[in-house]
């Protein structure tokens, strides 16, 4: 209960952050990524902020084994580069290039009523689903 | 030459909004103790696990309600979406998939992973910011759409 309490209100504080910083409007971040039209870096701002505030986080949960609530501490712990991380990287580049749109602005647009918005996730999730399926098969193989 | 949108530019929303985001990813590694990466939170739900499905929901339904709470305060800003329903489709399909496949997207690597040094992230950022460059490059300047 207290674990998904926590997780409402981060996932709320989350949404909240995306739509004052400008990221929820799809339109602001494809400004972001034309370097080649009329350029506008609100967005590196975006980035900057919540790395700063990012990096003092971390430095306080590298020191601990257990959360503040008293849960387990699951940070990733993997340093292999390997192909799937690129290249599913640059696919996800290309579809957030298309729209301007990426995960967390896609769910917040939803939230907002957009029809859009709601076209844009479910393919994601389709997207996310056609994955589970190739890697249950590979699984098989 | 790089020539700015000065009308567009807004640096203090951005950076009070960032802040907000990663005080959020901040609460959660410290009250829950894990990463808030989006794409992540939400791929664990198509292969669910018992006991790890509330708090998964519970993240979606902050994110979802974010708009409605905020209306009670203030107004929206806009929202513009311009793509039309097949590029929708695409890309929806592109960002599911790769973000699956990448283990994150800009929330995971971008925010978080890169708060942590870690170099996976960096890469998958750098990766993922690269084809972002290219892809809007190539639809506004190339094909000038």
């Amino acid at each position: 209960m207290k674990y998904s309490l926590a997780s409402l209100f981060a996932g709320l504080i989350f949404g909240f952050g995306l739509i004052l910083s400008g990221m929820a409007n799809p339109e602001k971040v494809l400004g972001f990524l034309d370097i080649a039209g009329l350029w506008d870096p609100s967005l590196a701002f975006v980035m900057g902020g919540a790395i700063i505030v990012g990096v003092v986080a971390f430095a306080v949960a590298r020191r601990r084994t257990l959360s503040f609530l008293g849960f387990n501490m699951k940070i990733p712990s993997h340093t292999h580069i390997d192909k799937r991380l690129v290249i599913g990287s640059l696919m996800f580049g290309i579809g957030w290039g298309i729209a301007g749109i990426c995960p967390g602005p896609g769910i917040v647009a939803l939230g907002a009523g957009e029809t859009k918005a709601a076209v844009f996730v479910v393919s994601m999730v389709a997207g996310m689903a056609i994955f589970e399926l190739i890697e249950r098969n590979r699984a098989k193989a | 030459m790089i020539e700015i949108a000065w009308s567009n530019f807004t640096p203090w929303s951005a950076l009070a909004g960032g802040i907000l985001v990663g005080l959020a990813a901040a609460s959660f590694l410290l009250l829950n103790g894990r990463i808030a990466g989006i794409s992540g939170i939400l791929g664990g739900l198509l292969t669910p696990l018992k006991g790890d499905i509330a708090w998964r929901v519970a993240f979606m339904l902050g994110l979802l309600a974010a708009p409605a709470v905020w209306l009670l305060a203030a107004d929206m800003p806009a929202i513009e979406i311009n793509a039309g329903y097949p590029a929708l489709i695409i890309a929806g399909l592109l960002v599911g998939v790769g973000t699956r496949y990448g283990s994150g997207c800009t929330s995971g690597h971008g925010v978080c992973g890169l708060s942590r040094l870690s170099p996976r992230s960096l890469v998958a950022t750098l990766s993922f910011m690269a084809t972002g460059f290219i892809t809007v490059f190539v639809i506004r300047h190339v094909l000038g759409v």
